[in-house]
């Protein structure tokens, strides 16, 4: 029995795919899910997500968000997704470079609240870009 | 009656806004199906995050852990508008249909005694309140026409912070109301006015009544998912709100494009008149002429 997996972000649907397994990083560290789950409703913390179809595993950057899980369906409600293999290193560098002096300077509370989650989404995208390029090695 | 040359020079100045008003028509005829494009794509998030919402509050209504965001003030002293307009004009009755709406909004609000805060995404809004002089506590502008999530969340934290308990147990805002432009078809946009907190809590009409395990708790569950919640909704209404700015100006420029043929119209027949006359005072003219000479 295959196992559905959607990944969707308040922006659109970024993945519709049966798949064998999925791993994500839920709030009390990695669970892996298998056809035949129990319902679960979890919480995700920013990580890495990824999900293995015919032996092939495929990495996915999350900053936190929500899954939902059940016997033959998973549903990721993620604040951002994105594929691993399309992250921009250097892009992403800069972007948390950015995020950190922002969060240094301290202009306003609004200002703070959004550059601390532009921060934590950039970090995780480097840690999943890093992690697949390690493992490519 | 103006000259010939008055009225060509008024022709070709009319034929030139025509051209521009015919180019923004098309400009924002694509920019609106984009932006009806990305309303629809919010829908299946949102609509996963309401089936489980409306699953978590149905388990929890019964216990004791009602959550202050779903939970009304007892008694309602100040409120705050997030007001929701377009940056720029040029879109038609909209931006003073929604600026009409909220001083209504706000007349009304303060004849029951209540003091108004504004939450402004979009400049029009915001210099319609600080030009009305009203209390503006956040402002979000330059979101462009396809905003991704994190830019709207600023607005969506100060509604939810505000109608937060504080340290002291005070609040900031008793209520929060919603004034967007709500997006009926091509040809009808119109304000549209709700509550926004507290989150009215969806029925059960929602739930799949499968009993999970909720990791880490089904409180902090709720807890997590109704800001976000709450985010997704606005970010929906200002997505909206983008689609019904393109569509009203591209109803705007087209009819700005029609009168601009019309008007070519009228001084093509009014200048092919003057022409007209100038030739039959030349040949009148000539033929005085011709007669004075044979004479």
């Amino acid at each position: 029995m295959p196992l559905q997996l959607e990944i969707v972000t308040a922006e659109r649907v970024v993945l519709s795919e049966e798949v064998d397994m999925v791993s994500a990083p839920s709030y009390e560290g990695r669970v892996g899910i298998l056809p035949r789950h129990e319902p679960l409703l979890t919480v995700l913390q920013p990580g890495e997500l990824h999900y293995v179809k015919n032996g092939v595993s495929m990495p996915y950057a999350i900053s936190g968000g929500f899954m939902e899980v059940l016997p033959n369906r998973v549903t990721i409600l993620a604040d951002t997704a994105e594929r691993a293999d399309e992250i921009d290193e250097a892009r992403a560098e800069q972007a948390r470079a950015k995020a950190e002096q922002a969060v240094r300077d301290r202009q306003g509370a609004v200002d703070v609240a959004q550059a601390e989650i532009a921060l934590r989404r950039a970090t995780v995208r480097l840690q999943v870009a890093k992690l697949r390029r390690n493992r490519q090695q | 009656m103006a000259s010939a040359r008055e009225i060509r020079r008024r022709i070709k100045s009319v034929k030139n806004t025509g051209k521009i008003t015919k180019a923004m028509e098309l400009v924002s005829a694509s920019k609106m199906r984009r932006a009806q494009r990305n309303v629809l794509a919010t829908r299946p998030y949102a609509d996963r995050l309401y089936d489980v919402m409306g699953e978590l509050t149905m388990r929890s209504m019964g216990g004791s852990s009602k959550h202050p965001l779903l939970q009304p003030h007892p008694t309602v002293t100040r409120v705050a508008l997030i007001l929701i307009t377009p940056d720029r004009g040029l879109c038609g009755a909209l931006n003073s249909n929604l600026t009409r709406a909220a001083a209504r909004f706000i007349t009304d609000q303060k004849s029951q005694g209540r003091s108004v805060s504004v939450i402004a995404v979009g400049k029009k809004g915001r210099d319609f309140i600080l030009r009305a002089g009203q209390k503006l506590d956040s402002e979000i502008i330059g979101l462009g026409d396809a905003p991704p999530l994190v830019d709207v969340l600023p607005a969506a934290t100060t509604a939810i912070n505000g109608y937060s308990p504080d340290a002291n147990g005070n609040y900031a805002y008793d209520e929060v109301y919603l004034l967007c432009a709500e997006f009926v078809n091509t040809l009808v946009q119109r304000p549209k006015l709700r509550r926004f907190l507290p989150v009215e809590a969806p029925g059960n009409a929602g739930a799949t009544k499968v009993d999970y395990s909720y990791e880490p708790s089904q409180e902090d569950v709720l807890d997590q998912l109704l800001p976000r919640f709450i985010e997704v909704q606005l970010y929906q209404a200002i997505l909206e709100s983008i689609a019904s700015e393109h569509s009203a100006r591209m109803m705007a420029m087209r009819n700005a494009n029609d009168n601009a043929k019309e008007l070519v119209r009228d001084l093509t027949l009014t200048y092919n008149k003057a022409r007209q006359a100038a030739i039959t005072t030349e040949i009148s003219e000539i033929a005085a002429g011709a007669t004075a000479l044979n004479q």
